[in-house]
């Protein structure tokens, strides 16, 4: 029996979807494997977000389908790891950081008011991962947008998820505190698969392994060959990059 | 003043303050956290329908303003989860027909000359024990489904998109936090009237939000700092002869610029 090196943990297949009439996915067929770094780039309105949302499960499917670890959709939602784009809500909210954390599972009856020693314990290891420990205690409005969008990845991370799916996760954030976040999630990457919603491209090259480019329909790049682009600056520019991807037809 | 603390219907006056005071700082957290004080507001007056009802149909005010509210809140929840896009246009128009039914309503009661701004501004001087128990089983009913669902209410209060994608049945909390509010407003129109009640849900939150860092003591303090508002109010009202909603609403706005200014001060 034949054996593939890595397996896939995401298999869409022929998936279209429409608003009303309005074709948004067309055809889309995509593959992400094992500690992919996948990322997911595509114009405003060019189905991203509404792809997201069908490999979440808050979409129904209408053509196609989707496998995610091997099983159907609707059980497979605790298996993602998701951080939503806008992470800004409800500043004013008094919540602490470890507390936003521990939302991230569904809790279990009967623990009435207080958070169980093992749950506070988890979220503490978490919030140690993501370089937050010390702030577990910290209203979360008091926190900076970077500083936040850690505690919202360890909140995706608490369900021990394989996969961690990020929607624009660097879009309110300075550039030192952008870096990090991909510092994180190159870390990250070394035990579970990371996909990233970005139009951020120019951290592309350097911690993507695969890009798709999402127009309606979607085309799939290897990374080595974008990489192998002879320039006659060192510099890739943005605009030229969003181009030859969006235009070329591998 | 303490000779007027003797007497059983000032006694009744500063239990159901405090009474509804407590249960405002709660619930008034929720509807802050959950940014429906306007959605709050409209069933607040909406609620004028159902003391209407209740004096067309000699049924008692509680219950019938109880009825109205809480319809008026299952309205309001089927609107807010169906049609987003039109939501203030359905909570203006709550608001208004539900005080003009009642406004009729009262119109057309034969021989009976309603005292309407006992309603709107609050007849605390008014309160007796079947009130009391009213509001005391509201308050132990509202204690114990904060406590047995606080984790749920917090994490749809938070980031209700989240808390969907994590299997928590937000349409039965919002519904929950909403028909609570309306509970909350019918006790609340006996203390400060229904024209009042958005502001007693809301400024004592505002103040408690700023000193608190968790959902569960922003409660605390809220209920806290109304029910001083509240006894200060009352107290005013009784030695000035003034009416009681006016000057709690009063105390707990001046009380607000006063914690405005020395926190920008600070």
């Amino acid at each position: 029996m034949h054996k593939s090196k890595k397996k896939a943990v995401i298999e869409v297949k022929n998936l279209s979807f429409a608003y009303d009439k309005d074709l948004v996915l067309e055809d889309v067929n995509l593959e992400i494997f094992e500690k992919d770094f996948m990322v997911l780039i595509g114009p405003n309105g060019g189905g991203k977000s509404t792809l997201v949302k069908l490999i979440l499960g808050i979409n129904p499917l209408q053509k196609g389908s989707i496998a995610i670890l091997d099983k159907s959709i609707r059980k497979s939602i605790s298996q993602i790891g998701y951080v939503p784009q806008n992470t800004n809500i409800n500043l004013n909210f008094p919540i602490k950081a470890i507390e936003v954390v521990m939302m991230g599972k569904n809790s279990q009856k009967n623990s009435l008011f207080g958070y169980k020693k093992e749950e506070i314990l988890h979220a503490m290891q978490l919030l140690e991962k993501v370089g937050m420990k010390e702030f577990a205690n910290t209203k979360i409005g008091l926190l900076s947008g970077g500083q936040r969008q850690r505690v919202m990845i360890a909140r995706a991370l608490y369900v021990d998820p394989k996969i961690l799916l990020l929607d624009e996760p660097t879009s309110s954030i300075d550039a030192d505190g952008q870096k990090q976040i991909y510092e994180l999630l190159k870390e990250l990457n070394k035990e579970i698969t990371v996909i990233v919603i970005s139009h951020d491209i120019s951290i592309l090259l350097e911690y993507a392994s695969k890009v798709a480019h999402i127009n309606k329909k979607l085309s799939f790049h290897d990374l080595s060959s974008i990489k192998n682009i002879e320039t006659k600056s060192d510099h890739i520019c943005e605009v030229e990059l969003l181009q030859m991807l969006g235009k070329c037809k591998c | 003043m303490l000779e007027a603390l003797s007497y059983e219907f000032m006694q009744n006056d500063l239990i159901a303050g405090v009474l509804v005071s407590l249960v405002s700082g709660i619930i008034g957290s929720l509807i802050v956290a959950n940014r429906m004080v306007f959605l709050a507001g409209g069933i607040a007056h909406a609620a004028y329908g159902g003391i209407g009802i209740a004096i067309f149909t000699g049924i008692p005010i509680f219950l019938g303003t109880s009825l109205f509210a809480v319809a008026a809140a299952l309205f309001m929840a089927f609107i807010t989860i169906n049609q987003r896009e039109n939501i203030d246009v359905f909570i203006g128009l709550t608001w208004a027909v539900g005080m003009a039914v009642g406004i009729i309503l009262v119109d057309l009661t034969p021989g009976y000359n309603v005292d309407l701004l006992s309603y709107l501004f609050g007849s605390i001087l008014a309160v007796n024990r079947d009130d009391l128990y009213f509001m005391g089983l509201l308050f132990v009913v509202i204690l114990f489904v904060i406590t047995f669902w606080y984790r749920d209410i917090l994490a749809v209060s938070y980031d209700s998109e989240y808390a969907a994608l994590s299997g928590i049945n937000v349409k039965f909390f919002y519904t929950l936090i909403l028909v609570l509010s309306a509970l909350t407003v019918v006790i609340a129109i006996k203390v400060v009237g229904l024209i009042l009640v958005i502001a007693l849900l809301s400024i004592p939150v505002y103040i408690a939000q700023k000193l608190s860092s968790s959902l569960y003591s922003m409660m605390l303090i809220s209920g806290i700092i109304a029910s001083v508002f509240t006894l200060i109010g009352l107290l005013l009202s009784y030695s000035f002869n003034i009416t009681s909603g006016a000057s709690i609403i009063l105390v707990s706005a001046l009380s607000l610029m006063l914690f405005m200014l020395f926190t920008k001060l600070r």
